[in-house]
């Protein structure tokens, strides 16, 4: 494989974020009932539920700590699904990129356009949760709002590696390895749940490996109005991961569909 | 080898593909003329569709020149397809829009303002009598329709040039009659039109200038008209079921015979023999005809049957 250069963005891959966008735009009515329905269900059922016998963890009620690091994990979620499933039933079954490829665009300003338009939906789904738990009283104040561009670089980070997956797949069975084998650990890791220094030792380093960890760092303390350690080292983390990503996912897609 | 012509909008010298070492394309020469309509025939799997993806840039070559607008195709593959419309062989309309707006979306890809694309998209429309479909979803469509909506789509960015792959394919009489009747009105309007197709028929009207390939290799090339002066004699018999033994044996030498299937096919330069044997053996079930591009192209390609 020759080493391409990292895709920029052009006005090209915005007309691939407006295409996805418009189709959203169209089921929306589904679409928000599910980013505000589920997480509602989880908070409600798991954060009030299991809530009562934990009490406090790391010195916030254990409400409030989960609806934190749900954003988290939903904006992975939203775009890794999205990543996967829909690029890849555009790029396979209804041959959306093959049509585009037809025009002055290039796979490059697709790779582009999709990332940034899961990013988007992470964006959608981190959101809803946000004001879900912000009207159940598990925001510390307005500068919550602050981890919406957090959310944002979570999906960027997640949508790239869901892409590489998808330039490999044969069929949509294909993601539920990805789903089982890297995702599911990643929910249950990196501190959705618990705070990662009650891990073994040899563990809390291993998760520092995984991106989810450091959105988790990031995101969990603007929502609950406390100072984030370490900013720069996760958001450095989470930016190198997601470029590495994204300049992979662009030779593999290409790859696909070049031939 | 021809010269290049000035005026040649795409010009291509000793085009070659190759996949996996197996050649899918190997050392094409060709100039499609500006305004002209160039056919590229060739039985399934004989490279020609290969062959336009390398013209779009879309393909990488494996060897020799292209260049397309006098631009080479490696430096300028946006701006080629910024001027270039394509219909597919396969519809891959976006099936999440309407008829409408597939042409906005599809506009949007090359830079086309809203506003333009309002005093476009339903002059298009109406072209390819879709108008009435404007808000309809795409999987409401006939074939027929798809490809017209396919061609209207390709049409959206004033290409001069027209890519059509296998445009035909799968329609019925009146629709196939109604794209031709289209790519007629393009032409008049200028564009120059790449066609590629295995109906004999389409591109004997359509098409200024043929290519017919296989194997990736050039077989000819040359007007509808110069291929079958050329490649065939003028006229032919064909005799259905079984043709008498001694009527054949006793046609004379400047005859070429031919056996397909079930038919045997007579060459004649003198159709004098040929309608002698019809009259004679008014039992047989003949057809006398002068020679036509399909004569050629069977010839040419051989009557085997392609995978």
């Amino acid at each position: 494989m020759k080493i391409a250069p990292l895709p920029l963005l052009r006005v090209e891959s915005l007309a691939v974020w407006r295409r996805n966008a418009l189709v959203w735009r169209r089921l929306m009515g589904a679409s928000v009932l599910l980013h505000f329905g589920e997480p509602l269900l989880y908070l409600l059922g798991l954060g009030y539920g299991l809530g009562r016998f934990v009490g406090e963890m790391a010195g916030m009620p254990y409400f409030t700590f989960l609806a934190s690091g749900f954003i988290a994990w939903s904006a992975m979620n939203v775009a890794s699904m999205e990543s996967m499933w829909s690029v890849y039933t555009r790029m396979v079954p209804q041959q959306t990129y093959e049509a585009i490829l037809a025009t002055p665009a290039e796979v490059d300003d697709i790779v582009i356009g999709e990332l940034l338009w899961c990013a988007t939906k992470s964006l959608i789904s981190g959101g809803a949760i946000l004001a879900v738990a912000a009207i159940l009283g598990a925001v510390h104040d307005w500068t919550a709002i602050f981890a919406l561009p957090a959310i944002f670089l979570t999906g960027l980070c997640f949508a790239a590696p869901g892409l590489i997956v998808t330039a490999f797949a044969k069929g949509y069975e294909y993601f539920n390895f990805y789903m089982t084998l890297v995702l599911t650990p990643m929910f249950i890791l990196c501190g959705v749940f618990y705070p990662i220094s009650t891990l073994p030792l040899p563990m809390q380093s291993a998760v520092q490996l995984l991106p989810l960890t450091h959105a988790v760092q990031i995101i969990r303390p603007i929502v609950v109005g406390q100072p984030i350690t370490n900013l720069w080292l996760h958001l450095v983390s989470l930016l190198v991961f997601g470029v590495l990503a994204t300049w992979v996912a662009s030779a593999l897609i290409r790859r696909r569909l070049i031939k | 080898m021809q010269a290049p012509s000035d005026h040649a909008l795409v010009h291509c010298r000793n085009l070659s593909k190759f996949f996996d070492g197996a050649a899918a394309v190997s050392g094409l020469d060709f100039d499609i003329p500006s305004g002209s309509c160039f056919g590229l025939l060739g039985p399934n799997g004989a490279g020609k569709t290969t062959t336009l993806r390398m013209l779009l840039g879309q393909s990488p070559r494996s060897g020799g020149t292209l260049e397309v607008f006098g631009k080479d195709i490696d430096l300028n593959r946006r701006q080629i397809r910024q001027c270039t419309g394509i219909v597919p062989q396969a519809d891959n309309l976006d099936p999440d829009f309407t008829v409408a707006e597939n042409l906005h979306m599809y506009g949007s890809y090359f830079r086309i303002d809203k506003t333009q694309l309002e005093q476009r998209v339903p002059s298009l429309l109406e072209l390819v009598e879709l108008a009435s479909r404007a808000d309809d979803r795409i999987d409401t469509l006939s074939g027929g329709m798809k490809r017209r909506l396919t061609l209207a789509r390709s049409l959206v960015n004033d290409p001069k040039l027209l890519v059509l792959d296998e445009p035909t394919t799968g329609l019925d009489p009146q629709a196939r009659h109604m794209i031709w009747s289209l790519i007629h009105q393009m032409k008049r309007n200028g564009k120059t039109i790449l066609l590629t197709t295995h109906y004999m028929e389409e591109a004997e009207r359509l098409c200024d200038e043929l290519m017919i390939i296989d194997n990736g290799s050039l077989l000819a090339q040359g007007s509808p008209a110069e291929l079958i002066r050329r490649h065939c004699e003028s006229d032919v018999l064909e005799i259905r079921g079984k043709a008498p033994r001694s009527a054949v044996e006793s046609l004379p030498s400047s005859c070429r015979t031919e056996r397909a299937g079930d038919s045997l096919y007579i060459y004649s330069d003198d159709a004098k023999p040929l309608l002698e044997l019809g009259q004679s053996h008014p039992d047989v079930a003949c057809l006398h005809r002068h020679s036509g591009l399909e004569d050629v192209f069977l010839r040419l390609t051989g009557r085997e049957l392609r995978g």
